[in-house]
């Protein structure tokens, strides 16, 4: 494809295009977007392996793909698994993998198969060192089988198997910091990022291709559909979740913590800025909205904290 | 180049081992389970001396140790993993995927009872549960076979794209030494030519999709095909089997091995190393004038249906020895040969004698018991039971 000459100066994220229309992804689906995103970053040598979760409907049914490149399909907990087997299959053949020319093997799963169901896979494959990117799309629930809760589901929220109701039955777990067990395993690279970011998230991927051994990239990917929310809010709720430091950005690199928001200087917004465009939220009471709060801005001092002594 | 095999005595796991060797095998996941853990040990060593070159992912489970393997399978490489028992069972979901996949990966089980009551001996209820997963299953006697068995399976699962298992016996097979012999690596590499595998993940100009969704349009057409590979599968088998005799001078172009068939009035019939003794009792047997034989089955999937048939024709009766049992029914061979003969109309007596579970010792002497038994049911011409738990305590 052509890049128009207006175009060519102001664009830093890539033209070309690996994720193709005819998707079957919902309206307004941030996962898709991200999707998009890592195979602008990567270009066609890339392999990505998917689970179960979103993406392989997304990707459409035999014998089509919406994606332009190789895709293993997989099973639901074995991401971090299959992704360090075809990094060594493509090594055993040969083949030079990740880095500036080499081959991308991407693992490309949702919050339920990474935090919960796929944790020891990624754990191993993390601590092997396997020379591939594993990229969480967090949605923060089971968004294909019917927005069930993850362990990366939030303080308060509905979803179908914490409905609220009469009695309250509401999630009362904060999100699981994945991110925190990733970076235990003193990998080289680790970051959050956003779909409302993009030239940081693209800047995320490309850094995480050049370094050798494994990176993690949890990124930010609001849905509409098991939000609760309209489906032209989902740039603006990813912007907010890091506004409010309720998803800040930050990079992990051998041992030093950085943050990366948009505006360093300025005070997060309150939480209710975030919770008050979804439906998911809207049983939580306000000691709810209290209880989240603290957890947020608790969890953020602790970031500022960690990149004030690592950075 | 003539063939002179290199004799060595050594166990069952370190056939397995070597034989991964020689089949140049590029990728191994693998995980930790007694008694299958000298295979991968074996496999690790022959790396630290620079005698392979292989991809060794020392996995955090035998769920990923699959998993793995299917990945590096589906960028081409030739791909293989041991595992036993509990492990087997918990890459169960895998196995499906692997096959499915179409994916020519070759593992090898050490048979290990299933718990609890914990136990790490011999019984073939582990391998027998994978039965429906797709996966083809070659029984070894003895080590020799679990050398010759592996290298096979390569052939033939990268022929019909299909993955294959070579079961061993714990510590029967697993830990005992034996002389085996093995064949010169440039003769194997004759054999055993590189893959040439169906796909791969590595054509960035023609990108495929694997194991995408399926709509009830096509998951069927699927199915049908694997169903063809299998089948196909048997005539690979043996051609693979008699190019094998022909080349190394052991043949398997039987899928069930046979002795003392043309006038025998019943067989043993039973897998793995079972069989051994097995054949040293007929052997017996036949001097104190039983008119008996035994019947190997090498191959449980696919299943030698036609083979059985023929031996079905010849003999009077069929004593079936499971090492193994499907609560609720019988022992599985014994399940399967029974339903191969249904529409064929033979009616040999057939008794299912279940023996040697959680690696009871099963001997010679207990053969002639079984003989006796047999015996007695076609002289008078009909059963006493079906099933017959043999050495039960009373």
């Amino acid at each position: 494809m052509e890049v128009p000459e207006n175009v060519k100066k102001k664009v830093t994220i890539p033209f070309e295009e690996h994720f193709f229309a005819g998707h079957t992804a919902c309206q307004g689906c941030g996962a898709s977007l991200a999707l998009r995103y890592v195979l602008k970053a990567y270009g066609k040598k890339t392999i990505i392996a998917i689970p179960a979760c979103c993406s392989t409907i997304i990707a459409g049914p035999w014998p089509y793909s919406t994606l332009n490149v190789p895709l293993f399909h997989t099973a639901f907990e074995t991401t971090g698994a299959v992704i360090s087997g075809i990094e060594a299959g493509l090594k055993a053949l040969g083949y030079k993998v990740k880095g500036d020319d080499g081959i991308m093997v991407v693992g490309w799963a949702g919050d339920g198969g990474t935090a919960d169901i796929g944790l020891q896979a990624l754990s191993g494959m993390l601590e092997r060192g396997h020379d591939a990117v594993y990229i969480m799309y967090d949605n923060e629930a089971y968004m294909n089988t019917g927005i069930q809760r993850s362990s990366s589901t939030p303080y308060g929220a509905w979803t179908t198997n914490t409905p609220g109701g009469k009695r309250h039955f509401l999630e009362k777990k904060h999100k699981k910091k994945v991110i925190d067990i990733v970076i235990a395993h003193r990998i080289p690279y680790a970051a959050t990022a956003s779909i409302a970011y993009p030239e940081d998230l693209i800047r995320k991927l490309k850094k995480a291709q050049k370094i050798p051994g494994p990176s993690f990239i949890q990124l930010f990917a609001p849905c509409p559909t098991g939000w609760r929310a309209p489906t032209d809010k989902t740039i603006e709720l990813a912007r907010l979740a890091v506004q409010t430091a309720y998803f800040p950005l930050f990079e992990y690199e051998n041992g030093k913590y950085k943050i990366n928001m948009p505006n360093p200087k300025k005070e997060p917004k309150p939480i209710e800025e975030f919770l008050k465009l979804q439906g998911r939220f809207k049983y939580m009471t306000k000691e709810d909205v209290e209880i989240l709060q603290k957890w947020v801005l608790d969890e953020w001092e602790r970031l500022k904290k960690l990149a004030e002594v690592f950075g | 180049m003539e063939y002179k095999p290199i004799k060595k005595v050594i166990s069952g796991n370190y056939a397995a081992a070597y034989a991964a060797l020689h089949a140049r095998v590029q990728v191994v996941a693998a995980y930790p389970i007694t008694p299958q853990t000298s295979i991968i040990e074996k496999i690790a060593e022959f790396i630290a001396n620079g005698e392979a070159d292989i991809q060794y992912i020392p996995v955090e489970s035998e769920h990923s140790a699959m998993a793995a393997c299917i990945g590096a399978s589906a960028t081409g490489a030739r791909v293989f993993t041991a595992t036993s028992a509990q492990g087997l069972a918990l890459m169960h979901e895998m196995l499906h995927w692997a096959s499915n996949a179409r994916l020519p990966i070759v593992m090898v089980d050490v048979n290990r009872a299933m718990a609890p009551p914990w136990s790490v001996w011999d019984d073939q209820t582990d391998s027998l549960s994978q039965r429906d997963t797709g996966w083809m299953q070659f029984y070894a006697e003895n080590n020799q076979e679990v050398y010759d068995g592996v290298l096979m399976a390569f052939r033939v699962a990268e022929t019909v794209n299909l993955p294959a298992m070579v079961i061993e016996s714990a510590f029967i097979l697993s830990h005992t030494y034996d002389i085996v012999e093995m064949i010169p690596q440039e003769l194997v590499d004759e054999f055993l030519p590189p893959r040439k595998p169906l796909y791969t993940l590595t054509d960035f100009d023609n990108p495929i999709a694997v194991g995408g969704l399926a709509t009830p349009a096509d998951y069927y057409e699927f199915r049908y095909k694997i169903a063809m590979a299998m089948e196909k599968a048997k005539e690979v088998i043996k051609e693979v089997g008699r190019e094998f005799g022909e080349r190394f001078g052991r043949d398997y172009s039987q899928m069930i091995e046979t002795a003392y068939i043309d006038d025998a009035d019943f067989v043993f019939m039973g897998m793995g190393s079972l069989m051994g003794t097995v054949k040293e009792a007929v052997d017996i047997l036949r001097r104190e004038g039983y008119k008996v034989g035994y019947a190997k089955v090498r191959w449980f999937r696919p299943f030698p249906r036609e083979e059985l048939i023929e031996i079905a024709e010849r003999v009077k009766g069929i004593a079936v020895l499971d090492r193994n049992f499907s609560f609720g029914q019988e022992g599985i061979l014994f399940n399967e040969a029974k339903g191969v003969l249904y529409n064929t109309g033979l009616r040999p007596i057939m008794k299912n004698y279940i023996v040697g579970l959680g690696g009871r010792d099963f001997t010679v002497k207990d053969a002639k018991v079984i003989a006796d038994d047999m015996r007695k049911l076609i002289e008078r011409g009909k059963l006493d039971k079906e099933v017959e738990w043999y050495h039960l305590k009373r």
